[in-house]
């Protein structure tokens, strides 16, 4: 099944910046949970064929979302989500970084700090989210990484992999 | 192997000028010679120069001279590299979003049993 959900991507090299706008078929305090409980971020925050794995989830300002995303070999990719500003069910912030599986942020690596807003179109939800690098560098030194060995690379290598089973 | 880190050093300095920008934007459409880069551009020929060595410096295009004629000429693999990641983003997105749209839809179910 292929909804036309409307879905909106653009990347802007000059600001460092990436903002995804997305509709969902639900209501928007339906769409609110399923950003913000664990139960249910570990239903779909992976992209396929990873799944997602939460250690800690506090959902609260000054909080964090401890999480992995993990490939189908068992590989373990950790990130950490901080919470900076929350406001039910309109918009929150946060700040995303790489982390290792006790939780502590990678200090080589930037952050990216995600604005997401959460607003009503009929009986249909919309959602923005912005993820911007601090600068110009700390955008090359992520991309620098999923060049090397990132999950981006990862993904790729599953897509080939997945084709050529299919074939 | 080559480093990564080095090829994409100043790249997004490079192009966070809309001057640069632009240079880069024609381009891509086919090589040219300094003269006709310059002409869009209300500005002299050596600022309008700087901006062409910072994209040289940060590897995002080369220029030969033949002569009395200089010509510019992007340099495509370090374009990719940058065109590679916001793809592969993209593509993360929406794998995600499909994810999201299945389970609103099973959530949707169990409501209304």
């Amino acid at each position: 099944m292929k909804p036309a959900l409307h879905f909106d991507f653009v990347a802007d090299k000059s600001n460092n910046t990436i903002t995804v706008k997305r509709e969902f078929a639900g209501k928007r305090q339906l769409v609110w949970d399923c950003y913000t409980k664990s139960d249910l971020l570990d239903r779909w925050f992976a992209p396929a064929p990873l799944t997602t794995k939460t250690k800690s989830m506090d959902f609260r300002e000054g909080g964090h979302w401890h999480y992995a995303m993990v490939d189908p070999q068992g590989q373990e990719y950790w990130s950490r989500l901080d919470y900076q500003t929350i406001h039910p069910i309109d918009h929150y912030s946060a700040l995303d970084g790489f982390s290792d599986e006790t939780g502590a942020v990678n200090p080589d690596m930037p952050r990216s700090t995600w604005k997401v807003t959460f607003t009503d179109a009929s009986d249909h939800t919309f959602v923005q989210t912005v993820v911007s690098y601090g600068s110009a560098e700390d955008l090359d030194k992520v991309i620098a990484m999923g060049i090397k060995e990132g999950l981006a690379s990862t993904l790729n290598r599953l897509d080939e992999l997945l084709l050529q089973l299919d074939a | 192997m080559e480093n990564h880190s080095t090829i994409l050093d100043s790249t997004f300095h490079a192009l966070s000028d809309p001057t640069r920008r632009m240079v880069v934007s024609r381009l891509m459409r086919g090589p040219a010679p300094v003269k006709e880069l310059a002409k869009p551009f209300e500005m002299g020929l050596p600022s309008f120069l700087k901006h062409l060595k910072i994209l040289e410096d940060s590897g995002l295009i080369t220029s030969r001279k033949e002569g009395r004629v200089r010509t510019c000429e992007v340099r495509a693999d370090r374009l990719e590299a940058i065109e590679r990641w916001f793809d592969e983003q993209r593509a993360i997105w929406e794998s995600r979003y499909r994810n999201l749209d299945n389970l609103l839809m099973n959530l949707g179910g169990e409501d209304t049993k």
